[in-house]
């Protein structure tokens, strides 16, 4: 029998990055705010210790801070011809668990979209004329601009604390920054990192190529920092397990280090963990959200009532429970109609292998960090002059190699024996002379009218929902893109002085067991007008006014940048319309 | 405000009024300890011990995969979560997919290994005059395992390539991950192929650019701050 429980002003179903942020703006609107959290609580002293967080085994290769797909999985296919498939172990992305979600694991790679990004049809369409495009490809604008999100970016890396070099100061270009970024209202709350040697070498021979090589902006530390919160972050020890890893050292941004430690101290705040959102409820007309009802770890249901829900999930599951609570109409890729599901993106992930010479070379390549790097912008986004080139989009290229992990990280050059004695010799010959960023080509990936999410008509989960089934496959204009910027990358590998550069571009189909990033994008995007789109500019559902929807599901279509800076940024910017909008006259923000 | 963390109560664990920090709380990993064998019978121990010592030949450079524990592992990994696939979406209908779909079979680690390493040492008799893999010289050995590797030597009712990529990465991750775990006896691969371990802190080392590290190699329970 499910139990009601005592009615809260809101209800955040996720307690990562967003939840975290749109707890604490509630909370300190006064609002009585419950976070209801799949995933155990997670910290940072017990959780992933100093003295035993460095495992690549039990974290890296066997996923222990990670979602199981025994609790929920998807499922996949490259196209509605096949059948899909649940994906039963990760592969191709990895999905966050638990108390800071995928803000605990991540490298903390803490990007801006370009100005460019978010009015991107129009901007194409102004620059290379209306039949530029495929017709099967559907981006579109965002319907908040850049200008509209600076202040919010700002927030984001202000909590975050992080360190980079501001390539835009109010409109002016800062040298050793990137120079293609919008415009910032002030630097980098700390200065960059320091870099190793083969980062530093990628900058130089960049350079020579007459390229502007600029500092990755990272959620690692350079220094100690206390945010406007009054959390202090330590500094990054270049450790080199911080992607797949909790950081042990408290020097990475994640809402452990920069959020959870206040917000949990409010007496307005609570949060419930192991606990999952079964769906988000409606009245009879279906056009309010009552609360949700969700399961804990006894098995026992509850139905949580509130005024105010806000989805604050991963893509995916954001995605799933729209679908499974009749929120919006589901998309149809034949008519293209319905919006939830619609425009499911990734990312284009590529790079090239630097073999160099060990008696010359040593590149220590587990003295490093997560967001370590240097990089260049004059191939992302429409920074280029793609009208000679039959594609769209594009990526930051770099160094960024973030560890030196013996298991994933052991390159061989191609040839090499995959097992005896030349194995164990072209390991040792390669281990510390080798170039290996595994997104050294980190480039965007565009919505099509056939890359979407339903839900599968087979494939249950615990509680006997429908998975949610993928239907993805790379296009060919990622598949020029991805071969165009891979051939530059391998150039400046060997301006580097490489004796061998091994290019991988992307190659289609869509590979299910292959890491792309875990940056899921869409299925419950923002737009201007709700014959376009599932949310309004402030991530408020059309059809539900008291229903938020933050995180990637709302991205359009992917940019060439790790999705996180801007899906903080998003964050602050919906917390504030809530505040100074929606809580003096709930209903919706934008009218149809 | 009283700090809280009730787990098992009636909404599950509630987090409020402050950080739910206890002190000495820890989830160190298992370590694989003692000695013979958790999951292989004594046959097939033996003959995953030769296997992996082809696998990761003894010579100057390290060990062999045998000396380094690597079948201690191995077994380890067998007998524990990872050999029942725990975690793993293990719901059916199971149905052969594209290669794009990832592994879709309902058999498990274990029962793989249980299942592969009968059929391979059946399809060594067979084809080496009735001897066991254990038997076999090491030239005949490396022929058998190129056979499964390359598809040429053809398992009973089991792909043998497929058993051959299972061994395989799991004998590598046996040989470079923490020895905590069995594999990689006194960090050889490491120190083999320069990795000075888990030392946590590089700071002295970021920009020394071009200079090798001469740091001790450190594991896990080889660490000052490893207590258990």
């Amino acid at each position: 029998m499910t139990q009601k429980l005592p009615h809260k002003d809101a209800v955040i179903i996720g307690l990562g990055w967003t939840g975290s942020i749109l707890a604490h703006e509630l909370t300190d609107a006064g609002l009585d705010v419950v976070a209801i959290e799949r995933g155990p609580w997670r910290d940072t002293g017990t959780d992933f210790s100093i003295a035993y967080a460095q495992d690549e085994l039990r974290y890296r290769i066997q996923h222990e801070l990670f979602l199981r797909p025994a609790q929920i999985t998807v499922t996949f296919r490259n196209n509605a011809r096949q059948t899909a498939l649940p994906v039963r172990t990760w592969g191709a992305f990895m999905l966050g668990n638990g108390a800071g979600g995928a803000g605990v694991h991540w490298n903390a790679e803490t990007w801006r979209f370009l100005p460019t990004d978010f009015v991107l049809r129009t901007h194409l369409t102004q620059r290379y004329g209306a039949n530029s495009l495929p017709s099967d490809m559907t981006i579109q604008d965002w319907g908040v601009t850049y200008d509209e999100l600076e202040p919010h970016y700002d927030a984001f890396e202000y909590l975050c604390g992080t360190s980079g070099q501001a390539g835009n100061l109010k409109g002016t270009i800062q040298q050793g920054g990137n120079p293609f970024e919008g415009p910032r209202s002030r630097p980098y709350p700390t200065p960059p990192l320091k870099q190793g040697y083969g980062h530093a070498l990628f900058a130089e021979a960049a350079v020579q190529l007459g390229y502007k090589p600029f500092p990755q902006p990272a959620g690692n530390l350079s220094q100690p920092y206390t945010n406007p919160l009054g959390v202090t972050l330590g500094q990054c020890t270049y450790c080199g397990y911080c992607e797949w890893f909790g950081c042990a050292n408290y020097s990475k941004s994640s809402p452990q280090t920069t959020i959870l430690p206040v917000l949990v101290r409010k007496s307005n705040f609570e949060a419930r963990t192991e606990c999952e959102v079964t769906r988000v409820n409606l009245d009879n007309t279906g056009k309010r959200a009552t609360g949700v009802t969700y399961v804990n770890a006894a098995g026992g249901e509850f139905e949580q009532p509130a005024d105010l829900v806000i989805l604050c999930g991963f893509q995916l599951f954001n995605v799933q429970l729209l679908l499974l609570s009749g929120i919006g109409q589901k998309y149809d890729p034949n008519s293209r109609q319905g919006q939830i599901g619609r425009n499911f993106t990734h990312q284009t992930l590529s790079t090239a292998l630097g073999f160099f010479d060990k008696d010359k070379y040593n590149f220590n390549p587990f003295v490093s960090a997560g967001a370590i790097g240097m990089c260049i912008d004059e191939f992302n986004g429409d920074n280029f002059d793609h009208g000679p080139l039959g594609f769209v989009g594009g990526g930051y290229l770099g160094q960024v190699q973030t560890n030196g992990r013996p298991i994933e990280t052991t390159a061989v050059p191609p040839g090499t024996p995959a097992w005896g004695a030349k194995w164990k010799q072209a390991l040792r010959d390669n281990y510390l002379s080798t170039i290996n960023a595994g997104g050294g080509v980190h480039a965007s990936f565009y919505a099509y009218r056939d890359v979407y999410m339903d839900l599968d008509p087979t494939y249950k989960d615990r509680f006997g929902r429908p998975l949610v089934r993928l239907t993805i496959d790379f296009h060919d204009n990622e598949l020029k893109m991805s071969a165009w910027l891979t051939d530059k990358y391998a150039e400046i590998m060997t301006r580097m002085g490489a004796k061998q550069v091994v290019k991988h571009p992307r190659k289609g189909p869509y590979d299910v067991t292959q890491y792309q990033t875990s940056h899921l994008c869409g299925g419950a995007i923002m737009g201007d007008n709700p014959g376009n789109s599932a949310l309004n500019k402030y991530l408020q559902s059309w059809d539900v006014p008291n229903l938020f929807v933050q995180g990637a599901s709302a991205f359009p279509q992917n940019a060439g940048y790790n999705p996180t800076g801007t899906v903080g940024a998003l964050a602050f910017w919906s917390a504030a319309a809530i505040r100074s909008q929606y809580l003096k006259n709930p209903g919706p923000l934008v009218h149809a | 405000m009283a700090l809280a963390l009730s787990a098992g109560a009636a909404r599950g664990a509630i987090v409020k009024g402050g950080l739910p920090w206890k002190p000495g709380a820890a989830d160190p990993p298992t370590a694989a300890v003692g000695e013979g064998w958790r999951y292989f019978t004594p046959q097939e121990g033996a003959l995953v011990e030769a296997f992996v010592d082809r696998l990761i030949p003894p010579d100057q450079l390290s060990p062999g995969g045998k000396d380094c524990g690597c079948a201690i592992f191995i077994d380890r990994q067998l007998a524990g979560p990872q050999g029942r696939f725990e975690g793993y979406y293990m719901s059916g209908p199971f149905q052969k997919g594209t290669k794009q779909q990832g592994p879709q079979s309902p058999m498990t680690p274990a029962q793989h290994y249980r299942k592969g390493l009968a059929a391979f040492d059946a399809a060594c008799r067979s084809k080496f005059s009735g001897k066991s893999f254990t038997q076999l010289s090491g030239d005949e050995k490396d022929q058998a395992i190129k056979g499964i590797e390359d598809g040429s030597l053809k398992l009973e009712n089991l792909d043998g390539q497929d058993f051959f990529k299972l061994i395989l990465k799991d004998t590598q991750n046996g040989f470079l991950a923490d020895p905590i775990y069995g594999g990689n006896k006194d960090m050889a691969s490491w120190k083999m192929i320069g990795f000075p371990g888990t030392h946590y802190d590089y700071r002295d080392w970021i920009d020394r650019h071009n200079q090798r590290v001469t740091l001790p190699t450190v594991a896990i329970n080889t660490h000052p701050n490893w207590t258990s």
